[in-house]
């Protein structure tokens, strides 16, 4: 399968990109991994007629701790965040970098790509909102931050204007006692979850949550955070019985659509099992133990 | 008529020879090795970035050759399966598919043995469980999974 011709234009600097796609116009798309970019164009949901490859671009793949926060390179694959020190500090992070589709596609897809794609079923949206991650996009007038939830609009929507791209994303150090986990469940590894639940908890005196944040993500057009979850369970000793009250209040908050990976009951169901199990994970860790997790494959 | 689209001089070593050559832009890597280069040992499954059956080796990593365009891959190092053989004698991991059975039809098995070059190249001793993650994107319908993952113990056996 061929996409529809296009014509090729390959970035020396995210300057240039910008002041490309400005020269371009609406007709051009931006090329970081190509993971998603290249089946929507072989099966022409996409046919732009300019490609801007930042591929070419040098040191756009870090991850580094600087001022208090972990930054990551617009074009740091999946596969590179998976193995770097960001993954081995922030287990939230290894979930979702590890469990991203297979390791051809975790080679070569990007985590600014992901973001920038803002595609429902993805995985970053929802563990970086859940650690309070925020983008650092640019262009060629400037530089602006947007925290997660204002950079994703709506499915396949972002923030970002026609020139703006992504250049970092920055997650904040998780404060001391805290613990999250990622957990999705998906017919195989290939294929997009069919339901994702983030869970990020801080402990207060071990045993008291003083912060809890619950992300859903493939139930909706855009990543959900639990909130009626995050009240129960903030101020309390998380007991079976706050775990139970977070789960029932994420099935209600989950908005999902009877599709080809099953019925909106069958994945409210599996938000209620994820978020249970995400949560003891997160809960476990906050304690400082290790805990190996994986996604449940069909 | 609207005009040509200009075609992109890419340069990449494959298989240790250095191929040069202009493309159009839109032309995937595995067209390219297959279609330009005639090596067909790379193969096209599902061509939707499922199966895995094109997979090859990008500057070491696997990668759906389906799924990226030759000029992402300008100036980069491929291994086929064509590169896995040296001097006639088969790479360890040929020869372990050989002797444990680890094909039926054949279709997946130069995108499986690729996988299992990149996990054994970085987790020489692989566990079962990461030999099943290393697999996870590649897909054999004659599901022959079990040998496919004794050949790739063995081949990591053999390596030691």
């Amino acid at each position: 399968m061929y996409p529809r011709p296009f014509r090729y234009h390959r970035a020396q600097s995210l300057q240039e990109a910008s002041a490309m796609l400005a020269d371009l116009g609406a007709e051009a798309k931006v090329l970081a991994g190509g993971q998603s970019l290249i089946p929507l164009m072989k099966l022409r949901f996409s046919s732009p007629a300019h490609l801007v490859d930042i591929g070419f671009i040098p040191s756009l793949s870090y991850s580094k701790r600087q001022n208090g926060a972990w930054r990551l390179g617009a074009m740091t694959r999946h596969a590179q965040v998976e193995s770097s020190d960001i993954a081995s500090t922030i287990p939230i992070v290894h979930d979702c970098a590890a469990g991203i589709a297979d390791v051809q596609v975790r080679n070569l897809g990007t985590i600014g790509g992901s973001l920038a794609e803002a595609d429902p079923t993805g995985d970053w949206a929802p563990v970086l909102l859940a650690l309070g991650a925020s983008v650092l996009v640019t262009s060629r007038s400037g530089e602006r931050t947007l925290a997660i939830a204002d950079f994703i609009r709506d499915a396949f929507t972002t923030s970002l204007a026609a020139d703006e791209l992504v250049k970092e994303i920055v997650v904040p150090l998780p404060s001391a006692n805290s613990g999250g986990a990622y957990l999705a469940y998906k017919r195989c590894a290939p294929v997009y979850a069919s339901a994702g639940v983030a869970a990020q908890v801080t402990m207060r005196d071990k045993s008291v949550c003083s912060q809890a944040r619950i992300v859903l993500g493939a139930v909706g057009l855009t990543p959900i955070a639990v909130q009626q979850a995050e009240a129960i369970l903030n101020g309390k000793e998380i007991r079976e019985k706050e775990i139970e009250q977070a789960a029932e209040a994420a099935a209600a908050a989950a908005d999902p659509q009877d599709d080809m990976r099953g019925t909106a009951d069958y994945k409210r169901h599996l938000v209620r099992a994820l978020t249970r199990q995400a949560l003891q994970a997160a809960l476990r860790r906050s304690r400082g133990e290790r805990v190996e997790l994986s996604h449940h494959y069909a | 008529m609207p005009e040509p689209i200009p075609k992109v001089p890419i340069q990449i070593t494959i298989n240790g020879r250095n191929r040069a050559a202009e493309v159009e832009p839109r032309t995937l890597l595995v067209d390219f090795l297959r279609d330009e280069l005639e090596l067909t040992g790379t193969h096209i499954g599902c061509d939707t970035s499922f199966c895995g059956a094109c997979t090859v080796l990008l500057r070491g990593d696997c990668v759906k050759s389906c799924t990226i365009f030759a000029v992402q891959a300008d100036g980069g190092e491929i291994i086929t399966v064509e590169g896995l053989e040296k001097d006639g004698k088969l790479h360890r991991v040929q020869q372990a598919f050989a002797e444990h059975h680890g094909l039926q039809c054949g279709y997946c098995t130069p995108g499986m043995m690729l996988s299992a070059c990149q996990l054994l190249t970085k987790t020489p001793r692989p566990s079962e469980a990461e030999i099943r993650k290393a697999i996870a994107g590649n897909t054999c319908r004659c599901t022959g999974y079990q040998n496919i993952i004794k050949a790739i113990s063995a081949a990591a056996a053999a390596g030691a």
